[in-house]
């Protein structure tokens, strides 16, 4: 979607500011939320992209306005109620009233660091690949209105496929309950001027992680 | 600070249908009303038998002890010491660190990209905030912030000014936008003057930043 997570390129947000000997966490809360989203995951109760998707979907004011773990809390309430692992009223009243679903597993203090190894995205591939490293490639131009990895500034740009990731599920498929729909993955370098016209630093190149559907021979 | 928590009652108000005045009724601050929204999230989550707090525990643990910028380090002190390691993980990364028990279990998808004096590469997460966590940590403020995501893909060397780092006008400046699963580690080139250094010695110089590309290994000169 066309939403402001999607912020590559856009002017006036100021200056990069780096906070000397940032501790992991600046509250408790911030673990709480982050140690969650990895003990659900383990679960199976949603996948990254449905996590992604609902931060995505904030309302703009909100996304700017909230800390990255505020989104975090936010998307989170998303996912429980929309797939009906709790209800609203439940996370009101700060307790279960009905029993929970059953889900695919639970993350115990025994199996605790599976919880922190990043699954596998690849994917058994479903036809051969349709480009290789050195191939001109064009971006389409495409604003669907759900989760995609493919950002506006990089859309409809010519570039070149650099490496080739192999298959791995698509996310745009993912977030939006469409099954794993494993598709080639490509890192595609663009020049600088490409991406932002004539007067660009003649010495910057950019790279995209970019899925084949969202690519064309050119 | 209050626009940020006008924001979070709005955005709650808005999912729940809450009574969006009442978290006005109390004066507990920003912090504490999100403090129990996630606290609501944890016991009800918890009751419903889908997490277990204990495990809850061991994770904020290992992120706060564990997991940072040091694994990440002795990765790239390795590359600089050991030619083969160094070209096994350019080819493979993911299967480089794994050899190495100290670092700890890694999934796929680790890319190692070498810095030399021709290109200087530079990691951001456009779209969020991809990061190699197991190699690095958890990513710093700034690099989820608006103003890197927005600027580090059009603005590269402006960025690095901002972290007090000038390259040569005719260095190529690389950008990997991180939109997929793959997750970039940047490898640094090892500073002059530390030949017959010990592994564990360039460890100590790898800053985290130098890792991500917004920085340069600490110069020897300025470690003691």
């Amino acid at each position: 979607m066309d939403g402001i997570h999607d912020m590559g390129g856009m002017d006036g947000f100021g200056k990069v500011e780096s906070e000397p000997n940032e501790p992991p966490f600046h509250e408790t809360w911030e673990g709480r939320i982050l140690a969650l989203q990895r003990a659900m995951g383990y679960a199976g109760a949603w996948h990254i992209d449905h996590a992604r998707f609902a931060r995505e979907r904030l309302p703009p004011q909100v996304y700017l306005t909230s800390s990255y773990y505020q989104k975090w809390a936010l998307a989170m309430e998303m996912n429980v109620v929309e797939r009906g692992l709790a209800s609203r009223e439940e996370l009101r009243a700060g307790h279960a009233l009905e029993p929970g679903k059953t889900l695919k597993r639970k993350l115990t203090p025994a199996v605790v660091q599976d919880g922190l190894t990043r699954g596998s995205f690849f994917r058994q591939q479903q036809a051969p690949a349709k480009f290789k490293i050195g191939d001109r490639v064009r971006t389409l131009n495409i604003h669907p209105k759900t989760h995609t990895r493919l950002p506006r500034y990089a859309r409809g740009k010519l570039g070149m496929v650099e490496l080739c990731h192999g298959c791995h599920m698509f996310p745009d498929s993912v977030a939006i309950n469409l099954g794993d729909n494993p598709q080639w993955l490509y890192t595609v370098v663009f020049d600088g001027r490409e991406l932002w016209g004539a007067d660009a630093d003649p010495k910057l190149k950019v790279s995209i992680d970019a899925f084949e559907p969202y690519l064309e021979p050119a | 600070m209050m626009a940020q928590r006008r924001a979070f009652c709005f955005i709650v108000g808005h999912m729940s249908g809450h009574d969006h005045d009442h978290h006005h009724d109390h004066d507990h601050s920003e912090l504490s009303e999100t403090q129990l929204r996630v606290r609501a999230l944890e016991t009800v989550l918890t009751e419903k038998g889908y997490v277990d707090p204990a495990a809850l525990d061991a994770i904020v643990e290992a992120y706060e002890t564990r997991i940072g910028p040091r694994n990440g380090a002795a990765v790239v002190a390795k590359a600089w010491c050991d030619p083969a390691f160094k070209q096994g993980l350019l080819a493979d990364a993911s299967k480089a660190v794994a050899t190495l028990g100290h670092v700890g279990r890694i999934g796929d998808h680790l890319v190692a990209v070498e810095n030399t004096p021709k290109i200087h590469n530079m990691v951001v997460c456009t779209l969020c905030s991809c990061y190699p966590w197991e190699m690095l940590g958890l990513p710093p403020i700034w690099y989820k912030s608006a103003p890197y995501r927005s600027r580090a893909v059009k603005d590269p060397r402006g960025v690095l000014e901002d972290f007090g780092v000038s390259l040569p006008k005719d260095t190529e400046i690389r950008v990997w936008d991180s939109t997929a699963e793959t997750r970039f580690l940047v490898l640094p080139m090892r500073p002059a003057g530390t030949d017959g250094w010990s592994e564990q010695q360039l460890a100590e110089i790898v800053t985290r930043d130098s890792m991500i590309g917004t920085g340069l290994p600490k110069l020897p000169g300025a470690t003691s």
